[in-house]
């Protein structure tokens, strides 16, 4: 721009801003907040930061508590812990890479990619070691996939204890993910035929490890090394990973360096003394990987109560380990009545799937809840019923019903119902 | 100028790749990394299986032994007869306590398999320091854990031979095939219960187990 049309741009811009700081000065006597428009906002009478100024990009200042959270008492250390996804200030059906839940064994490692590599061994016909750079040359593919920690939810097991859609839902988050299929992986090593197995393994301190049944191996598990279009974070297994869709979120081993097939299974420290179901009468389910249908009303929520009485949109996400989701209903009156809310495309599988109700809320308490039914027919149970089954020391896999409890000031509690 | 024939070869090549993408594939199709040499798979293969301690290297330790590298690596976490520090693990005790109102459970009382014992030390403790400890040191500090759980004696020596046979007092009780879905329900829409039934039986409202979700992190510690 030359210097006098920049001259004359500005100059208009500040004639306009001072006329109409002078009307709306003298009209908000008589008719405050109507007849002008609102005066020029700073921001708007200067310009910009220039493109690179960040050269990757942040969110705005004023996001600034859109964060990762983690609940200090809950783990003895915050290397072996966990983190909760800001559901709460999340739109859609993708976690944005940054807010990603993390759950680690021996703290995040940040791993030299150059030196990264992947073993696939035991009972195959050729065993391989491949560099970063090999693995990217397969075949690719993208997929979009939540990933659930199963103790998501464990703190409300005995009773309603986390006052926060973050810290009671927030370990489930969904990506789009690039990378290779584990059977295109496995073909090129061979599967010989008394293979029934995987142990996979990471390159975490911890070498965190589980066993994986082959049927799963070869249906629909990636090896990834992107996460919505870049590069996986280090807090979710950069330069590697294992994604297995729909099943419990320790199974989708990070910095994911070996593949081992064999006969049985390992039964590893983190399939028996950890991510096993204690039932009242004593035993445990090991094995138990499957994410059950789950969904939870995200507005309103304990962080997003109400302003005053009229018309609202509920909102919530919904997802199964099982395939695609169904059908959403909705109660206001902790579930007398329901009805089935709209589901928002794309409903993917074994993804995170969008769902709204429109509500017109008269002030008076309301008890709001969200039910699933998957493709399978599965219908998402009340805590009530799963404590019948399972009683409350099972600590992983509560998919229950989410009540919040809406009082007459619109603020917003997590309940349990009788 | 480049012959046909020079041109031919990659475009076979791609065609082989691209046949190999539809069908079951032959192993060394794409032919991409290296084939791991028995010296490179054996740096790496660590695993031992919990059920029959297939793995499990050679190498022994005794009790007395454990109890020394305990005292040095592990005590200061997990406490110096296993009680646990803090909120790490208890190792020891719990015994008889999993159908209570807040089992405890542990090595002794949880544990199914005695090599995973072994197996998870080696890969994953200390925590500070993983894959420093020689393979008699987690022989040795196994079997001082076994002991603290009076599953082995005092003389007694952990080696590949002996740690599957270690009888793990929860051993038996483990469903490994998944039973859900557990739960049935008709998704009933209307009238579905009786709204005067319908009750809080808990809330979450005023317990102050909640971090903030606005402003810097929280550091909140359990009252």
């Amino acid at each position: 721009m030359g210097r006098r049309r920049f001259l004359r741009r500005f100059l208009g811009l500040g004639a306009v801003l001072t006329g109409s700081l002078a009307v709306g000065g003298k009209q908000a006597m008589a008719h405050p907040a109507q007849e002008s428009p609102p005066a020029d906002a700073p921001w708007s009478q200067s310009i910009g930061a220039g493109v690179v100024d960040r050269p990757y990009g942040r969110p705005a200042d004023t996001e600034a508590s859109v964060i990762r959270r983690n609940v200090p008492w809950l783990t003895a250390s915050a290397e072996s812990s966990v983190s909760f996804s800001p559901l709460q200030d999340l739109h859609g059906i993708i976690t944005p890479n940054g807010l990603f839940f993390e759950r680690h064994h021996a703290g995040r490692p940040d791993v030299d990619p150059a030196q990264h590599k992947l073993m696939i061994h035991g009972l195959v016909e050729r065993p391989l070691l491949l560099t970063m750079k090999d693995i990217m040359r397969f075949p690719s593919v993208s997929r979009i996939h939540f990933i659930e920690c199963p103790a998501n939810g464990g703190m409300n097991w005995r009773a309603a204890q986390m006052n926060s859609l973050q810290f009671s839902h927030g370990m489930v988050s969904c990506a789009e993910w690039t990378g290779v299929k584990l059977s295109t992986l496995l073909e090129e090593t061979g599967i010989k035929n008394q293979a029934k197995w995987a142990m996979v393994e990471g390159a975490d301190g911890a070498h965190m490890n589980r066993s994986l049944p082959l049927d799963k191996c070869l249906d629909d598990c990636l090896v990834v090394y992107a996460q919505n279009g870049e590069a996986l974070r280090p807090e979710q297994g950069y330069p590697l990973r294992l994604v297995v869709p729909g099943w419990e979120g320790n199974v989708n081993i990070k910095w994911l360096r070996r593949i081992k097939l064999g006969e049985k299974p390992w039964h590893t420290r983190e399939e028996t003394s950890k991510y096993t179901d204690l039932m009242p009468d004593g035993t445990s389910r090991g094995f138990t990987w499957l994410i059950d249908a789950k969904s939870v009303v995200t507005f309103p929520c304990p962080e997003k109560p109400l302003d005053g009485p009229g018309l609202y949109e509920i909102r919530g996400l919904a997802w199964t380990g099982n395939g695609k989701v169904k059908r959403v209903d909705v109660t206001m009156d902790g579930g007398v009545n329901w009805q089935s809310a709209r589901l928002h495309e794309p409903v993917l599988s074994k993804a995170l799937t969008k769902f709204t109700l429109p509500w017109r809320w008269d002030g008076r308490p309301a008890l709001v809840a969200s039910r699933v039914i998957d493709e399978t027919g599965y219908v998402q149970p009340t805590i009530a019923q799963l404590r019948a089954q399972r009683g409350s020391n099972s600590v992983y896999h509560n998919n229950s019903i989410q009540t919040w409890q809406v009082k007459p000031d619109g603020s917003v509690f997590n309940v349990q119902l009788a | 100028m480049y012959s046909s024939r020079k041109i031919c070869l990659p475009i076979v090549a791609v065609l082989l790749a691209a046949g190999s993408l539809a069908g079951a594939a032959e192993p060394g199709s794409f032919g991409y990394g290296s084939v791991a040499t028995p010296a490179q798979i054996a740096g790496w293969d660590i695993d031992a299986r919990g059920e029959d301690g297939a793995g499990l290297p050679p190498g022994k330790g005794t009790v007395d032994r454990g109890a020394d590298v305990y005292a040095e690596q592990c005590a200061a976490c997990h406490g110096t007869f296993g009680e646990g520090e803090g909120r790490f693990p208890k190792l020891v005790g719990g015994v008889g306590s999993l159908r209570d109102e807040r089992p405890e459970p542990t090595v002794g009382s949880y544990w199914p398999f005695a090599p995973t014992l072994w197996d998870y030390i080696n890969r994953a403790m200390p925590m500070q320091a993983p894959h420093t400890l020689s393979a008699d040191d987690v022989y040795a500090l196994t079997a001082y854990i076994l002991n603290l759980n009076d599953l082995v004696p005092n003389e007694f020596v952990a080696d590949r031979n002996s740690l599957p046979k270690v009888k793990m007092r929860n051993r038996d009780n483990f469903i490994w095939t998944d039973p859900r879905p557990d739960t049935m329900t008709k998704p009933c829409m209307n009238d579905c219960a009786n709204a005067a039934d319908v009750r809080i039986s808990s809330t979450a409202e005023g317990r102050n187990l909640t971090p903030r979700t606005t402003g810097p992190l929280d550091t909140m510690q359990q009252k």
